[in-house]
């Protein structure tokens, strides 16, 4: 709630010369020192924090590894083999630019269950929840392409799968191939066009985290009780509380990500990408990076026509379907009350939902064959049916818990041990301090 | 909200400047293998030696070769050449000092050090790069015989000495020696 | 809460039932195989594994002359430059000698010719055939893989929960385990009733199929070695696994060893932000 009255004052006469003038100095004090949150934020709220460095992280290895590397059919391969073994430091610069591309996406995929859990995306905060899906869109489209560049065996046939989707769509699909790829098949081209666009990616990332940030500070971050807040008593300064426990979260964050890239750096990898690219021969089993395994499942499982929409189209519907439908999530949502912590049913759903989706990255893991096949669909009617049908009907009929009156009061209630209220009632081993 | 009302600040001092302190060595840690990358790879250092074979450069013929991505003018002077360079005393060189990589740092700029050395006068081995800005001088040209840089007019003698315009030192001469009678190892 | 968490662990269980009946679906059928490989190869103890692994230069030492007097007839590997050679122990000196038992195109001279030369320490290992194409012709039309990266560029997928415990072991070391099983597979004998296609040769280790074009390639006592190492193909096997290893993954030492560092920094850093963290927050409440 950055948009009241400004605290800032600064104290000495270049401070009031800078603030007259442009007053960045104000901004960042209002946004990141004196900016008011919750004061019972959980860890789960420190993701945010650690996307953010994490886009910082893969921004700048990614433009000291572009120093090095051969933007060229017949060097790409070479080029990323010549930063393995020749530049100074540069097998860690790009340990840390492929594994950060997981890690990146193991926060983002936190930060957004986070959000499906406590509700965060309900009014007034639809706006902050929709530039959230933005961003996450625009980093699947930033790691595809980007995990195109090293030109192995997997970034030729991923790019190939991937841009074969577009030929299901009716009429223009070999058109809009044709377009993306310049040309008939993945080559030099397609290369060039990916690793142009997968330098500039990022940096329209980091501007719609900007806008992600300031839809934030509008309306100001939920909680785990869902209840907005009311007093100043319930916050407390962004500075040092929130930095101090975000900064810890970060360094437990790198201290995973650092175990990666020193001891299993090419465990989320796939063996086939230390093959140079052969457009005359696919490898067994075509798997894309695990963090798109779960929409490959969903893709794969559409294996019937549905009406005039044929199995390839339907199950590229499927897939874009999957994330499309995150963007209508503040308006499937019924329920009155926010956060899943007074929601028992809604909670028992949302775990299974959970559950099923990294199910559904276990079964894009698989060839499409045999009992795979059943398990994909099911797996896949769970997922759209929990946005499509548990979403709103479960809003209307569940009956929640009683919620506290304010968050200092769910606080208190916490911290007494749950003495004032039968034990369990606030559902409190979610809402740590 | 302040947090320095406190009851103990040595101790709780003590922990925030601990805490700082580390997060600075950390992050400082961190900037090394950003700036690292930036030096010669492996590869780049592996190819800074070259052997030159000049069984074909005749008296007054000259050779440039590529080495560590910059020219090395190799010359087989003329007997003029060498007598006209011999006869510069110390005292008319803007610059005294030899700059040859295969003698003392200070020796001084008389032709025999600037040269393949004793019965070798005749071969030059000097990197192809005006001390002024960095371009390539042309050979045989100039007011005094040797090399003239057409960017900003310096005037290099027949032993590659600077004796007028803006470049402040003699052509460089690289580590080389004469492996056998025709060929040369650079670097 | 229990009951949910009950409920919880009930659809967890049927997830697991269902999964485990998938799994099931993968036995292969003895003579007619479907999957690959027919057997996981095996784990092998290498000195390079763990978090404190590092390369045993004598083994690289006999792995490399096995790859000189063996592989290197049909198998390029043409990323790794003789100067790199001195990770493996060896003296400048021994590097360039080394180096120059080979030949290496270079060119074009003052003619327009292209002309061969003794290699230099800071040319890559040159190639058996002259492009794939010939490499192809001259091996049935399989062209033998570049070694360069074959160590990590094979490893046998690990089902489920291997590959979670992975993460706790820090296995990584599928390919050489992988090369090890391949190479010392080939005795094995065809079930009954399988047919291994003509011109190729059964080995139940083989990721992508029954049987591959590759013979036998080293048997007991082909290759000589000084330090009194076994000379078997047992032996042999793993010191070329360990040093195409070493040829994949040069900078594993540095890496696990910088890494060790950097995960004490890190978790004395965590210690010490969660307590400034604790006497920060001492004050909200």
């Amino acid at each position: 709630m950055s948009g009241g009255h400004s605290t800032y004052s600064p104290k000495t006469g270049i401070g009031r010369w800078i603030d007259a003038r442009m007053p960045l100095p104000r901004l960042v004090h209002d946004s990141f020192v004196s900016y008011p949150v919750p004061r019972n934020l959980n860890y789960a709220y420190t993701f945010g924090g650690i996307l953010s460095i994490m886009l910082v992280a893969q921004i700048l290895t990614g433009v000291v590894l572009a120093m090095h590397y051969a933007n060229d059919t017949t060097l790409a391969f070479q080029s990323v083999e010549k930063i393995m073994r020749d530049v100074n430091s540069g097998w860690l610069l790009r340990y840390m630019h492929s594994n950060g591309a997981s890690f990146f996406f193991i926060a983002v995929y936190i930060h957004i269950m986070r959000g499906l859990y406590y509700g965060s995306y309900k009014a007034p905060r639809e706006l902050l929840w929709i530039l959230g899906c933005i961003i996450y869109l625009l980093m699947m489209a930033t790691g595809f392409m980007g995990y195109v560049l090293p030109w192995g065996q997997m970034s030729f046939w991923g790019a190939t799968v991937i841009t074969g989707f577009f030929t299901a769509i009716p009429l223009v699909g070999e058109w809009v191939q044709q377009l993306l790829l310049g040309g008939f098949a993945v080559d030099n081209p397609t290369l060039n066009r990916f690793f142009a666009l997968h330098y500039l990616l990022p940096f329209m990332i980091a501007g719609v985290v900007i806008l992600h940030v300031w839809a934030l500070h509008v309306v100001g971050q939920t909680n785990p009780t869902g209840i907005e807040v009311k007093s100043k008593t319930d916050t407390v300064a962004f500075t040092p509380y929130a930095t101090i426990k975000d900064g810890f979260a970060m360094v437990v964050f790198l201290a995973v990500f650092a175990y990666f890239i020193f001891y299993i750096p090419n465990y989320l990898g796939h063996p086939d990408n230390y093959i140079q690219a052969d457009s005359l021969k696919t490898p067994a089993h075509i798997v894309p990076e695990w963090y798109y395994l779960p929409f490959y499942a969903i893709l794969r499982a559409i294996t019937f026509n549905i009406g005039p929409i044929d199995s390839k189209l339907g199950g590229v519907l499927a897939m874009f379907g999957s994330i499309a439908v995150l963007f209508v999530v503040p308006w499937l949502d019924t329920s009155k009350v926010r956060s899943a912590v007074y929601r028992p049913w809604y909670k028992l759903f949302f775990w299974l939902f959970v559950i099923n989706a990294i199910f559904l990255g276990w079964l894009g893991s698989k060839p499409a064959e045999g009992l795979y096949i059943p398990l994909m669909q099911i797996s896949t009617l769970y997922y759209f049916a929990f946005f499509l049908i548990i979403m709103p009907v479960l809003g209307l009929i569940e009956t929640p818990r009683r919620l506290p009156n304010s968050i200092t009061e769910a606080v208190l209630e916490k911290n007494k041990g749950g003495s004032a209220h039968p034990a369990g009632a606030t559902a409190a081993p979610e809402t740590r301090g | 909200m302040s947090a320095t009302d406190t009851s103990e600040p040595n101790r709780r001092d003590f922990l925030y400047v601990a805490t700082g302190m580390a997060g600075v060595v950390g992050a400082g840690a961190l900037a090394w293998p950003f700036i690292d990358q930036m030096r010669p790879d492996a590869s780049t250092l592996a190819a800074s030696s070259i052997e030159v074979d000049v069984s074909s450069v005749t008296p007054g013929m000259s050779l440039t070769v590529k080495w560590r991505g910059k020219p090395v003018f190799i010359r087989n002077r003329t007997p003029e050449e060498i007598k006209a360079a011999q006869e510069v005393p110390l005292a008319e060189l803007k610059d005294p000092v030899a700059r040859n990589a295969n003698i003392a740092a200070d020796a001084p700029a008389n032709d025999i050090d600037r040269t393949a050395g004793e019965g070798k006068e005749n071969w030059m081995v000097m990197v192809g790069v005006c001390t002024h800005l960095g371009c390539v001088p042309l050979g045989q040209q100039g007011d005094f015989g040797g090399w003239f840089c057409p960017c900003h007019g310096s005037h290099y003698d027949t032993a590659g000495r600077i004796r007028k315009g803006p470049a402040p030192e003699n052509l460089h001469i690289p580590n080389f020696q004469f492996i056998s009678d025709t060929t040369i190892r650079v670097g | 809460m229990k009951k949910i968490l009950n409920s919880l662990a009930a659809i967890g269980f049927l997830f697991a039932g269902t999964a485990g009946a998938a799994l099931a679906q993968e036995e292969n059928h003895a003579a007619e195989p479907t999957h690959f490989p027919i057997h996981a190869p095996k784990e092998m103890d290498w000195t390079f594994a763990g978090p404190f692994g590092n390369y045993d230069k004598a083994q690289l030492q006999r792995g490399l002359k096995i790859y000189k007097e063996v592989c290197s007839a049909c198998h390029s590997m043409n990323l790794v430059a003789f100067r790199t050679l001195e990770d493996l122990g060896y003296s400048e000196a021994q590097v360039k000698a080394f180096a120059a038992e080979y030949e290496v195109q270079d060119g074009p001279n003052a003619d327009g010719e292209m002309f061969t030369r003794k290699a230099l320490p800071g040319d890559h290992f040159p190639s058996p055939f002259p492009n794939a194409v010939a490499a192809a012709a001259a091996n049935n039309g399989a062209a033998p893989p570049d070694f360069s990266l074959i160590a990590k560029a094979r490893g046998v997928t690990r089902g489920f929960p291997t590959f979670v415990y992975d993460i706790f072991t820090q296995y990584a070391e599928g390919g050489p385990d992988y090369i090890h099983a391949l190479l010392t597979g080939y005795d094995e004998q065809p079930p009954a009733g399988m047919e291994v296609a003509e011109g190729t040769h059964y080995n139940p280790y083989f990721i992508a199929g029954k049987s591959l074009a590759m013979a036998k390639p080293i048997s007991d006592g082909q290759v000589t070695y000084e330090d009194g190492s076994p000379e078997t193909v047992d032996q042999y096997s793993r010191d070329i696994s360990a040093f195409l290893m070493w040829a994949a993954e040069p900078h594993l030492a540095t890496r696990k060893q910088t890494g060790f560092a950097v995960m004490i920094f890190l978790v004395l850093f965590a210690g010490l932000v969660y307590a400034t963290k604790r006497k920060v927050w001492a004050n909200a409440h």
